[in-house]
């Protein structure tokens, strides 16, 4: 807590507007909402299923997919960002197929940002998902079973909807995770305003060169933050302990 | 005879190997203490554990055998859980609509046949209410209906009362019993309970450490029980013994007269309401007559349950006035006696 | 490739061409005040600009070896997070600073016991990977759209430098991504993903082999010069003043030069 208050004493208040309306600012901000956003449906597209098959299923290896899937959680992200440059670059193993391919380069774009963004916070998904399903009574998925519904038709229809506050609180973390990647994003996305500079790369190159510049931004990133979090805790959170209409 | 199942399922140290016959229109009621493999006989006949040999048939359909494993969602079934599982997220009418829904009923018709179906099992207007909001009759009787809805050959209720309370679990018995005799196809009840059993069951299987030890009807079961599982559920004391004419000899030693002859090994069951205890020899010197140590008693309602310790180990019923009167403590010596004709023998 | 400079070499170097001009090469007049060569005692702290940090290793391990007693630590840092942590009252005996501007910092809170000098100077280059993928050959090649290229953001010194040497030539850049800080522009060109970047001289030579770097003309609108102190705070100032001696001997100048900076022009 203390360092947020550090944040707001030292804010310079007088000239905060002339600050927040430069063209810079509101860009970074809706690039940093629209990619956090972004690879949040992403990790909920591929992140729910890898969680259900980490608390379900009995295949072989389980254990070696969750280190995979877990891995970015210890990896620094700059490494991550590297290791996405070796796989997606345009000298890596898939990237040069498409760059020479269907001359595709992923790097330096709005995609690379997203992707990156995806890979860093997508085992906070992971992992709370998996939480959840373990917690949730598998029996609920018998009696489904039992009344005719297939596995799809179980886990769209009953798992899903059963563990729906424990992938809402993983897409929350994976969204504020996303929000605030700096290391694999600056890596492996570059830094050009309006298509690779979210609010945290504007942030970190504020400081170099206008300090109170840089507090400004850190400003507007938490409170937009803060209001998101606090606003779908209304919508989702706060009522999971009640019947959801 | 339409479900026929032979179920064989290795479970770490047990093996279940289960027969089982139910007509259609009968309620079969599996009987057993916790972990004689029961439950996994009704999973397996539900499709959620593939079995690990045996052979199950409904009519001329095969479920399950060397080849072939149909998984629950394609059996016609229904199953009713000992605590609901109602889906919590959804309305009461969605949940008993769900197996409709499921099967490619439309939305509208399925709810409407739901709704009905609540009506029958007296929760009409429930139907916008959550599972959480329901008591635990009201879950269990919609769970019911959630199971019935689709018109299944096959109707599997693991314990299904025996989360209930006393009181609510006596009504919500008669009112299962009443539905069971208006189902047409087989049902199979897995209780450890022998009221729910011989209340609700055509017939009767006792499972023991994954074998059946005894088929019968309810009524064949209380009265001549083969193990002690189920004497003791039955409120019997069996007494192993030989026969000769109307004299058993007990295993353990003692004598025991019977009024129907029987010869060879035969188990003898004696009811405690039937044993009278004195302090003294009684007069009149009846045939079956022991010393005995009153090793334990238990109040039950009126009556004071009586273990006894002896040659002959018996349970005896006194009334508690009777028990208070010869002044009973635990240890106290006493002369236990029964009619001959009250005792009942049958081979073993 | 990286050079070094041989040890033994450097260091009687430094024992007979001392800045004070000594007759004697066992006279250690890099000492200062001290008498005797090797002298030098207790722990002498440097803040150094991280593109410093290979060559003035090297200059600390021979300075340590002619004097047993002394321990030199550095702290290789950027020369803004250094400037800040010695107006906070960091424990330095020196500073080294990649540009004037932070080094002006020091000297306007008055904590330079000397007047700084400019010990080096580096100057940008073209950093391409070993193979040229662009065919990258000057500066005009950084107006090409359909390269990818990468430039420091103008928020860091190498960026700042990049803007005036394109204003100089009269080029409108067309970068990919403005990158954090040269060491990052570098790695995207080690790992082939840019065609070029702009970044110092010193850091291609760092690089390796995978790197190659282009010298271009524009490039003396922005020399960057690396300026030099002792402090006011410094516990040993004997030290501090032999070790800005050693950096400004021949062999220091010559470790220097082969780690791509070169020496100061005025």
């Amino acid at each position: 807590m203390l360092p947020l208050l550090g944040l707001l004493i030292r804010a310079p208040w007088s000239d905060l507007w002339p600050q927040l309306t430069e063209p810079q600012v509101g860009q970074a901000l809706r690039l940093s909402l629209v990619s956090a956003t972004l690879a949040t449906l992403v990790s909920l597209v591929l992140g729910v299923p890898i969680a259900w098959v980490l608390a379900r299923s009995t295949i072989p290896g389980r254990s070696v997919l969750r280190a995979l899937v877990t891995v970015p959680l210890v990896l620094p992200p700059v490494v991550g960002g590297v290791a996405l440059f070796l796989v997606l670059g345009r000298q890596g193993i898939i990237g040069r197929v498409l760059h020479e391919q269907f001359d595709v380069t992923i790097p330096f774009t709005t995609t690379a940002v997203v992707i990156a963004e995806t890979f860093v916070a997508m085992p906070f998904l992971v992992i709370s998902v998996e939480g959840a399903l373990r917690a949730a009574d598998a029996r609920f998925e018998d009696a489904a079973a039992t009344l005719g519904a297939d596995r799809w038709t179980t886990f769209r229809r009953v798992t899903l909807p059963l563990v729906a506050p424990g992938v809402a609180a993983g897409a929350v973390l994976c969204w504020a995770r996303a929000l605030g990647e700096f290391g694999a994003t600056i890596t492996f996305a570059g830094n050009f305003p309006g298509t690779t500079q979210t609010m945290p790369l504007a942030v970190y190159l504020a400081l170099q060169s206008n300090p109170e510049g840089a507090i400004v931004l850190s400003l507007v990133l938490l409170f937009v933050s803060l209001a998101t979090l606090l606003l779908l805790r209304d919508r989702w959170l706060g009522r999971s302990g009640s019947p959801v209409t | 005879m339409s479900l026929h199942a032979h179920v064989v399922v290795r479970r770490g140290v047990l093996l279940v190997d289960v027969d089982l016959a139910v007509a259609d229109g009968e309620v079969l009621a599996v009987l057993g203490p916790n972990g004689a493999g029961k439950s996994t006989v009704l999973r397996v006949l539900a499709g959620l554990l593939p079995p690990d040999g045996g052979r199950v048939t409904v009519g001329a359909d095969v479920w399950d055998d060397d080849t072939h494993h149909l998984p629950a969602h394609e059996r016609p079934l229904g199953m009713v859980f000992q605590d609901h599982l109602l889906f919590p997220h959804l309305s009461v009418r969605d949940n008993v609509a769900f197996g409709l829904r499921t099967r490619g009923v439309r939305r509208a018709p399925a709810r409407a046949t739901a709704e009905g179906w609540l009506g029958r099992v007296g929760l009409a207007g429930f139907g916008d209410r959550r599972p959480t909001q329901l008591s635990g009759g009201q879950a269990q009787r919609a769970a019911l209906a959630r199971a019935l809805v689709g018109e299944p050959r096959l109707l599997l209720l693991d314990e299904p009362l025996s989360a209930l309370d006393a009181r609510t679990r006596l009504t919500v018995r008669a009112e299962l019993r009443r539905h069971l005799a208006d189902f047409a196809g087989c049902t199979v009840l897995v209780s450890h309970d022998p009221v729910d059993a011989m209340a609700l069951a055509d017939r009767v299987v006792v499972v023991e450490d994954g074998v059946v030890v005894q088929e019968g009807t309810p009524v064949e079961v209380a009265r001549r029980p083969r193990t002690d599982y189920v004497a003791r559920l039955v409120g019997l004391s069996l007494l192993p013994g030989t026969a000769s004419g109307t004299t058993v000899a007990l295993d353990g030693g003692g004598e025991v007269a019977v009024a129907e002859p029987a010869q060879g090994p035969v188990l003898v069951a004696v009811r405690p309401e039937t044993v009278s205890l004195y302090l003294s020899r009684p007069d009149g010197s009846p045939r079956n007559v022991w010393p005995a140590t009153l090793a334990g008693a238990t109040p039950h309602g009126s009556t004071v349950r009586c273990d006894l310790a002896g040659a002959v180990p018996l349970t005896a019923d006194v009334t508690a006035t009777a028990f208070a009167e010869m002044g009973l403590v635990p240890g106290a010596q006493v002369w236990a006696s029964v009619k001959a004709s009250e005792v009942a023998v049958y081979p073993r | 490739m990286r050079l070094r400079v041989p040890l033994a070499l450097a260091a009687a170097g430094l024992l007979t061409l001392t800045a004070c001009g000594s007759d004697e090469p066992t006279e250690a007049a890099a000492a200062g005040t001290s008498a005797d060569g090797g002298g030098l005692t207790g722990t002498l702290t440097v803040f150094a600009a991280a593109s410093l940090t290979d060559v003035f290793t090297d200059l600390g391990d021979q300075l340590m070896a002619d004097n047993p007693d002394l321990t030199v630590t550095f702290n290789f840092a950027g020369s803004s997070a250094l400037a800040t942590q010695i107006t906070q009252g960091a424990p330095a005996d020196v500073f080294a600073s990649a540009n004037q501007t932070q080094m002006t910092v020091v000297t306007d809170a008055g904590l330079n016991s000397d007047e700084p000098t400019v010990f080096t100077e580096n100057v940008l280059e073209i950093a391409v990977p070993a193979d040229n993928p662009g065919d990258v050959t000057g500066l005009a090649d950084f107006a090409d759209a359909d390269l990818t290229l990468a430039i420091c953001a103008p928020d860091v010194p190498c960026g700042a430098a990049a803007e005036q040497v394109f204003e100089a030539a009269g080029i409108t850049a067309q970068p990919d991504t403005l990158e954090e800080d040269v060491r990052a522009a570098l790695t995207k060109v080690e790992l082939g993903e840019v065609d070029a970047a702009l970044v110092y001289a010193s850091d291609v030579q760092s690089a390796g082999s995978g790197v190659q770097g282009i010298e271009f003309p524009e490039a003396e609108d922005a020399v960057n010069e690396y300026p030099i102190t002792t402090l006011t705070a410094a516990t040993n100032p004997d030290a501090a003043q032999a070790f800005l001696d050693l950096v400004e001997s021949d062999a220091g100048q010559q470790a220097l030069t082969d780690a791509g900076f070169r020496s100061p022009s005025s």
